[in-house]
């Protein structure tokens, strides 16, 4: 243990030394570190007054938890730079082959180049907030809570670890700067708009919501510290000079994955999906088991609460089965008014949703997206039993029978996201970040295609002329 | 010691920039290693470093397998790479010192190598400024000096007098034949054929990632360029006329005042040959062997390995 700390230290001190010698980085750090908080002290004082005028208390007493965020924000987004730099800049200069040709092991050189990638803008967005927040208590104005603040500080520690961490996987995988400083646009605009999205948690002035903020972002921060170390090895760094897209690799690559050994359709659906299909054994188990506690939670949250924020009286419930009665009463005609193939594209288009965000989250934000939709079955039927429908035979008839087809297609989608994402944080020491993804794709897209989405489209066509008819007699009153 | 076998290196499996490259070097030996840009010498340089995986083959340096025991192969190597790689913003002490510590050096040790490799290198005046104010000379001074810090057995030098000037040049080589003298096991790359010819002793001439020659100097020029050649010069024009040649001797070559033999032993045919001539009343001013260069060899070989002609 004090041999790696040793060692990681070793290397974060001279990159220390090496930034603060750096007028370049210590100068406008300076000033970005002491005169933005007096440019906000005077904004905030402005908008208090203004406030105070004409009225906006929500506003007011979450204005200065909110410039806390931003202004601890604002030396992150700047340090950046020092992050994207620290493999890539170090190649570009020469300096990287002698470390590496060194004892000194790969994480330990990793890890180093974190700590200082993290310290450095997180000492000066707290030295940042430290000067707001002495200008601010000199004012007439109600000052945040330390749970606030403490809420608001572990976040920008979190914001430090998830781009610095990412910023040091793009480092190592470019081969120049400018590339890399490219590639900071998929960490700097993700990030502000995360933080468009926890300033919204802030307003909305329930400061515990910020603790799933926390959590998301400390999740990611970690995952992405893990695919960091697992894909960080020397040879990646020296192997590769230019960057040029070689579609030939590419599609060979990803084509040699998804057909595998078959020699026909019928083969690769007895071989090939069928050991892709072994192999979501452990993801499915987790999003069964997910999507069951999701769908249970989310069914027993709407009867125990929904009481408390809705009106339940007898006459109110009798709206809703009305309400419900007119809405249902063309489900005749629901063939015309949402086609099929419609549904089935919008099927098909959510599941792609589900990788698309699992690839930006390792598999996270899918499970995610593949929460709401279970706890989103679970809540109607909460709803059912609170106006007095049976919710069992409301599932019954109304999700099982296309449901057996669709929720099977979307809990392996969701399985084989969840596979994609976990692969990518997997040492795998043979092959590189872009190889690791292609054959991961490559397995998602024998799930989709092979299984997925026939599913759907056996699922549509169930649901737009068979769950009605099933609905109508099990609900012969709608 | 390091001994390779078969050591390719294929990038993108696409460019094999490596391709079946069989070394051996000794204890106390240099290796020379020829070759135009990117023909491979990086490449194996860093295979042999444990930077690279060797897409096929194997190496050991200094007793170690290049794929089973990287760290160790690191601690025992010392490596000077292609550019500098020196930290700007670092003194030239500061930056031995750092290295020193990678290396696990004690305090102690640290401080002796650092100042004993300054001060041989004529740095040590310069130890506690940037080495952004270095000049060319004095960075590829100081990178040597990094790469000896640990007191490596084995030794991978890619250009190790690039961009220094004479003098300095001239300490760099006697302290490679001192580093030679002391056991150390030593590769240079270089372009710069005079002082592969005044240090190795063998090398080996790489080309597309093949070897295309591997041996003693001697060995090369024998094989490329024939056997060695002697020149008697006369003090006028002489006409030899139809000259009667010991047996093992072929005339090369015909000039005015000057004639050239190729001579297979020529402890035992010299002196029938100069008798030969002296009877012949030719006006023999000198009688001398015709130098053959390491750069005939390498011009040649690499015009033939280009399908060229080659011009001497």
């Amino acid at each position: 243990m004090q041999r790696n700390l040793s060692a990681i230290w070793m290397v974060a001190q001279r990159e220390f030394t090496d930034q603060l010698r750096d007028w370049r980085i210590v100068v406008p750090m300076f000033l970005l570190v002491t005169l933005f908080p007096f440019i906000a002290d005077d904004t905030t004082r402005q908008a208090v007054s203004f406030m105070n005028r004409f009225g906006g208390d929500l506003i007011l007493d979450n204005l200065i938890p909110f410039v806390v965020l931003v202004i601890g924000f604002f030396p992150l987004s700047f340090t950046l730079v020092v992050a994207l730099e620290s493999f890539v800049g170090e190649k570009e200069r020469g300096t990287i082959e002698p470390l590496l040709s060194s004892p000194i092991e790969d994480r330990h050189m990793y890890l180093g180049k974190l700590l200082v990638g993290i310290a450095t803008p997180l000492v000066f967005s707290f030295v940042s907030i430290g000067i707001y927040l002495i200008l601010v208590a000199r004012r007439d104005v109600q000052f945040p809570s330390m749970y606030m603040l403490a809420l608001i500080l572990l976040l920008t520690f979190a914001h430090a670890v998830l781009m610095v961490s990412s910023a040091i996987v793009i480092s190592v995988q470019a081969t120049t700067i400018r590339a890399a400083n490219l590639l900071a646009s998929f960490v700097v605009v993700p990030v502000a708009f995360l933080l468009q999205g926890e300033t919204i948690l802030i307003f909305w002035g329930n400061e515990d919501v910020l603790w799933f903020a926390i959590l998301g972002v400390t999740l990611l921060a970690a995952l992405l510290v893990r695919l960091g170390l697992s894909h960080f090895r020397r040879e990646y760094l020296l192997g590769r000079e230019i960057d040029t897209i070689n579609l030939k690799w590419l599609g060979r690559t990803f084509a040699s994955r998804f057909k595998g050994q078959a020699n026909s359709i019928k083969d690769w659906y007895r071989t090939e999906l069928l050991q892709s299909l072994r192999q979501l054994r452990d993801p499915l188990m987790i999003v069964v088991g997910v999507g069951l506690v999701a769908g249970i939670v989310s069914y027993f949250w709407v009867v125990v609460n929904m009481p408390t924020y809705i009106d339940l009286s007898p006459e109110r419930i009798s709206q809703f089965r009305t309400f419900i009665a007119e809405n249902l009463t063309n489900l005749d005609s629901l063939g015309e008014r949402l086609p099929a193939p419609m549904l089935f594209f919008h099927n098909a288009r959510t599941t792609i949703a589900f990788l698309l965000l699992g690839l930006v989250s390792f598999g996270t934000l899918g499970l995610t997206l593949f929460i709401g939709n279970i706890a989103l079955v679970g809540g109607v039927l909460g709803a059912a039993q609170l106006v007095g429908y049976s919710p069992l035979l409301a599932f019954a008839v109304g999700i099982l029978p296309h449901g057996i087809f669709e929720l099977t297609a979307i809990f392996l989608a969701t399985a084989a996201t969840l596979k994609v994402g976990a692969q990518l944080v997997t040492p795998q020491p043979d092959k590189g970040l872009g190889e690791i993804l292609l054959v991961s794709l490559a397995d998602w897209f024998r799930v989709f295609i092979g299984i997925v989405l026939p599913l759907l489209a056996i699922a549509a066509v169930i649901e737009i002329y068979l769950t009605p008819e099933l609905i109508k007699r099990a609900f012969p009153f709608l | 010691m390091i001994e390779t076998n078969d050591l390719s290196k294929q990038f993108n499996n696409d460019l094999w920039a490596v391709n079946g490259v069989t070394l051996n070097v000794q204890p106390g030996k240099i290796l020379a290693l020829l070759g135009q840009n990117g023909a491979g010498k990086t490449t194996t340089v860093r295979m042999l470093t444990a930077l690279l995986k060797p897409t096929r083959g194997w190496a050991r340096v200094a007793g170690y397998d290049i794929t089973k025991n990287p760290q160790e192969i690191r601690a025992n190597v010392g490596v000077l790479t292609e550019q500098h790689g020196l930290y700007m913003r670092m003194t030239g002490e500061e930056y031995l010192e750092f290295f020193g510590r990678i290396y696990g050096l004690d305090p102690e040790r640290r401080r002796a190598r650092s100042d004993y490799l300054l001060q041989y290198f004529g740095i040590a005046d310069a130890a506690q400024r940037r080495c952004g104010e270095y000049s060319k000379g004095m960075k590829q001074k100081l990178a040597l000096a990094r790469a000896l810090m640990h007191d490596p057995s084995v030794l991978l030098l890619d250009e190790p007098t690039s961009a220094m000037d004479p003098e300095s040049s001239r300490l760099v080589r006697d302290e490679i034949a001192r580093l030679r003298s002391s056991q150390r096991t030593i590769i240079i790359c270089t372009h710069n054929l005079g002082e592969a010819e005044a240090l190795a002793d063998s090398i080996a001439i790489i080309y597309r990632g093949k070897i295309l020659l591997n041996g003693t100097l001697d060995e090369l020029k024998r094989s490329v360029l024939g056997p060695v050649e002697y020149e008697a010069k006369f003090a006028h024009a002489f006409d030899a006329g139809d000259l009667s040649l010991p047996q093992g001797v072929t005339l090369a070559w015909r000039g005015s005042d000057s004639l050239r033999f190729r001579v297979e032993r020529p402890q035992v045919v010299n002196p029938m040959l100069v008798h030969s001539l002296t009877a012949r009343q030719a006006p023999l001013v000198s009688f001398q062997e015709v130098p053959q260069k390491l750069e005939q060899v390498y011009l040649k070989t690499m015009a033939e390995a280009q399908g060229l002609t080659y011009a001497a």
